[in-house]
């Protein structure tokens, strides 16, 4: 029987960070220590998702799960915007699980009991000024390629970690929500949830141990994530003798949907081959998800992250929380739904096309018979400018035309990036953004930024 | 190609131009009666006189009834054109084509654009549906990238070039403060247009044209019949666009120190026109300074000095408005403004009055000879690598 389980995963975090010290002078209290990652003003949970399933090997992916608690739209599924800019099949369904941090540990489990599967969680979170949310939030996303190992674990498009068992507990309490249209969730007394989530941890946890056969012993490394994070040390104290997870990703805050996937995430990066490991995951109620490495998995190098920082207002601005003066520019219009459509393999994939001659066209040509998959290729800046009349959510629109290695050329917005830090001469690669939102309508396209 | 030209059978016998401004007190049907009025004046004719009608405008109004309503015309045929920045030299060209084709006697060209109504700082375009992937970048953005590659291929420094683009902008200002009808009257030197800061990439505000409400219109016969009208008509000698494809913004080989649309219609102009060398053929030039940079590039594209030696000419002063080949005598785009379907004519206006010894004392260039009697006007519309361009040539 082939092993079942992970075959590749990858995550995301945004460029910028927010120095949490700054927030209690303008919001009258709040913030802590260190920094945050924060989403740019052109990224959304789709957009996140997105970048972290690039990283994947997509080979054989058959259908798409996508969860989060701040969907860039309900009533329309974001899964097919995330499934057009990978290029999936058309025959691979996309599916959303959206609403709550539990919907992306429900997604991976059904997943996992299926054919190959991508499965990625991605989350933008945000509190009132001054709010813990705020502080102890962070944004990014999670992918994994889950599914049956072709050859029991051996070489590429293998599982590097087996499903050993799930636990599980299931209540209905209040601890947090959030009514739709309202800015940010709310929570009831710290110490009722507090009470709730050890029990419902400890049900789980239990229930694990007896499904999978194992001791407390047995499993080598754990991770803990949950909003609220007084639970989720109560429940590690009361169950391992030495903090689950060391270091530098409890310090990047909480990730909502994101959060399980990204710990888990560390898990396997600092995981050997034949661990056991073991996630949990406190969010109205427990999931315990045990896996165990196979001889295919190796540790990854830890990715330090490349941050900026973002001055408190700005992400105030980018936020919405915080509402300036805009430029005397009209509003950009909406896309239109049927030209968007018609264009899509552009507009989402980034795929050009080339001529006979081997030319390349971006955008694609109509007399062109051949199309040119163009979002994994990288380039330099041949001239750019900084234009501050544009209208842009974030002045000003820095814009470079830039030249790809193996051919075509595209003047593009960049992003993730100061004016004073481009060049003629920079190395960029492509990432899919959010150009604008107009009339609701969320306008999605591909910006250059630079390589680090 | 076949572009044969229409030399010397089309004569111009009437131009008006009204006063440039942000015009709050005048609509669009105000600005068409100044303009039209003027002109039926200066060639003795009534609406009814004019057989055809060509009303160039790009965003302030759709169809010849723009034209039709407000002059109250009667079975008369209106078409309204558009070919952006160049949309007042396209009803030019329309409207002479139409009577040298003998379909009218006389035709009349107007421009006119309204653009203070918007409630917008610049001028912004009419947003047509698109899969939303299109550039949002301002054309002041994306004609600032000419700058830095321009000094780069000559190996000028960034800071002479810079005032280099100045002295055009301050040249074009001094011009327009002798020109009653021009928007910014006042002299700017170069040092103050050095000084203020950059907007989009290294270029000022001051840098860019003047944003403006305007109307001119030019009135055409065939050349056999200008003696009915006026003594001393314009022949048309001239009149040459190019559509580019747009292959310039994805091309690896542009490299943004030349417009190759413009290069093609200057060489289809001058061939019409029987010109070998223009500097010393043309008497003067309008010329489509949008941007400042802009305005140096032309200098080269259109033939008036070599390649990489335009930044040293505008430092001569060879196209001042005592120089060699005065450049913008009117002022330009930049101080007269840009009522984006009027700005062509507007050029033709200053040619009229030029050419034939019209022109304010203060503003009279003195290149104008018997031999050398030849204005050269150019519009281009679009963005580096994907424009659209015009030139006309006119004598006497």
């Amino acid at each position: 029987m082939p092993a079942r389980g992970i075959v590749d995963y990858a995550t995301y975090r945004p460029y910028r960070r927010l120095d949490l010290t700054e927030i209690a002078s303008v919001a009258g209290g709040g913030g802590g220590r260190g920094t945050r990652p924060v989403a740019s003003y052109d990224e959304d949970t789709t957009t996140m998702a997105v970048a972290a399933a690039r990283r994947c090997s997509l080979d054989g992916v058959g259908s798409l799960w996508f969860s989060t608690t701040t969907p860039a739209y309900v009533d329309k599924t974001n899964a097919t915007a995330i499934h057009a800019a990978l290029r999936l099949d058309p025959a691979a369904p996309a599916f959303d699980a959206n609403g709550s941090v539990r919907s992306s540990v429900g997604a991976l489990r059904a997943a996992l009991a299926g054919a190959r599967s991508l499965v990625v969680a991605s989350d933008l979170r945000t509190g009132l000024p001054g709010s813990p949310d705020e502080a102890a939030g962070s944004d990014g996303a999670a992918a994994f390629v889950v599914g049956e190992g072709e050859d029991e674990g051996e070489g590429d498009g293998g599982v590097i970690a087996e499903v050993v068992g799930w636990g599980s507990a299931t209540a209905e309490f209040l601890d947090r929500w959030r009514t739709p249209g309202d800015p940010a969730s709310r929570v009831w007394e710290e110490r009722f949830g507090e009470g709730r989530y050890v029990a419902a941890g400890r049900a789980a946890w239990d229930d694990a141990l007896k499904a999978t056969g194992l001791a407390a012993d047995d499993i080598a490394r754990a991770a803990v994530v949950g909003s609220h994070t007084r639970a989720c040390t109560q429940f590690e104290r009361s169950v391992f003798a030495e903090p689950a997870i060391p270091g530098s990703a409890k310090t990047e805050g909480f990730a909502g949907a994101a959060a399980p996937g990204l710990a888990l995430a560390r898990l396997l990066d600092a995981a050997a081959p034949g661990e056991t490991l073991a996630l949990v995951v406190l969010a109205d109620g427990a999931d315990v998800l045990v896996l165990r490495t196979t001889d295919a998995h190796r540790p990854r190098p830890v990715e330090e992250p490349v941050g900026a920082p973002l001055a408190y207002g700005t992400y105030l601005r980018w936020r919405g929380l915080l509402t300036t003066e805009p430029p005397r520019r009209p509003e950009p219009a909406r896309p239109s739904a049927s030209a968007a459509g018609r264009n899509a393999d552009w507009k989402f994939g980034f795929v050009g096309s080339q001529d006979d001659a081997g030319t390349v066209h971006l955008p694609p040509a109509p007399l062109d018979a051949e199309a040119r998959p163009m979002a994994d290729a990288t380039g330099t800046v041949v001239t750019f400018t900084v234009d501050r009349l544009a209208y842009s959510p974030s002045p000003p629109v820095v814009f470079a035309v830039v030249d790809f290695d193996g051919g075509g050329r595209l003047p593009v917005e960049l992003t993730d990036v100061d004016p004073a830090d481009v060049a003629v001469g920079t190395r960029v690669e492509m990432t899919f953004r959010k150009l604008f939102t107009a009339d609701g309508i969320h306008n999605y396209f591909w910006k250059a930024r630079p390589i680090r | 190609m076949s572009s044969h030209g229409i030399k010397d059978r089309v004569a111009i016998i009437s131009v008006s131009c009204t006063r440039f401004a942000e015009h709050w007190d005048k609509g669009v049907d105000e600005l068409l009666l100044d303009a039209t009025t003027d002109a039926f004046k200066g060639a003795g004719l009534t609406a009814d006189d004019v057989d055809a009608y060509w009303l160039g405008t790009a965003q302030s109004g759709m169809s010849g009834m723009v034209l039709a309503k407000p002059l109250g015309l009667e079975g008369k045929p209106v078409t309204r054109v558009e070919n952006m920045c160049a949309t007042g030299s396209e009803a030019l060209r329309q409207a002479a084509y139409a009577v040298a084709a003998g379909a009218y006697d006389t035709a009349m060209a107007v421009g006119v654009e309204k653009v203070k109504d918007s409630g917008y700082q610049g001028l912004n375009a009419f947003p047509i549906p698109t899969d939303g992937t299109n550039r949002t970048l301002t054309a002041a953005a994306m004609f600032s990238m000419v700058a830095p590659a321009y000094a780069q291929r000559y190996g000028v420094d960034p800071d002479e070039l810079r005032r280099v683009l100045a002295r055009i902008a301050s040249k074009n200002h001094y011009n327009g403060a002798r020109n009653p009808k021009a928007l910014f009257r006042r002299e700017m030197s170069v040092d103050q247009i050095c000084g203020m800061p950059a907007v989009a990439g290294g270029l000022s505000v001051f840098d860019c044209a003047g944003v403006a409400d305007g109307a001119a219109a030019a009135i055409v016969c065939r050349v056999e019949d200008a003696h009915r009208y006026v003594d001393d008509p314009l022949i048309i000698k001239a009149l040459s666009f190019v559509a580019g494809n747009g292959s310039g913004l994805t091309d690896p080989a542009y490299d943004y120190t030349t417009f190759p649309e413009i290069v093609r219609c200057a060489e289809d102009a001058y061939a019409q026109a029987g010109i070998t060398d223009p500097r010393t053929e043309l008497a003067m030039a309008e010329v489509h300074d949008c941007f400042t940079p802009t305005e140096l590039v032309l200098m080269e594209d259109l033939g008036f000095c070599e390649r990489g030696t335009a930044w040293q000419q505008v430092l001569d002063g060879a196209f001042d408005l005592d120089g060699d080949l005065p450049v913008n005598p009117d002022g330009g785009l930049k101080s007269f403004g840009h009522p984006t379907g009027a700005s062509g004519l507007r050029m033709l206006y200053e040619a009229w009055l030029q050419l034939r010894g019209e022109a304010p004392d203060d503003r009279r260039i003195s290149t104008v000879s018997p031999t050398r009697n030849l204005a050269l006007t150019h519009n281009l519309g679009g963005y580096p690598g994907e424009m659209v361009s015009f030139v006309g040539i006119f004598g006497t």
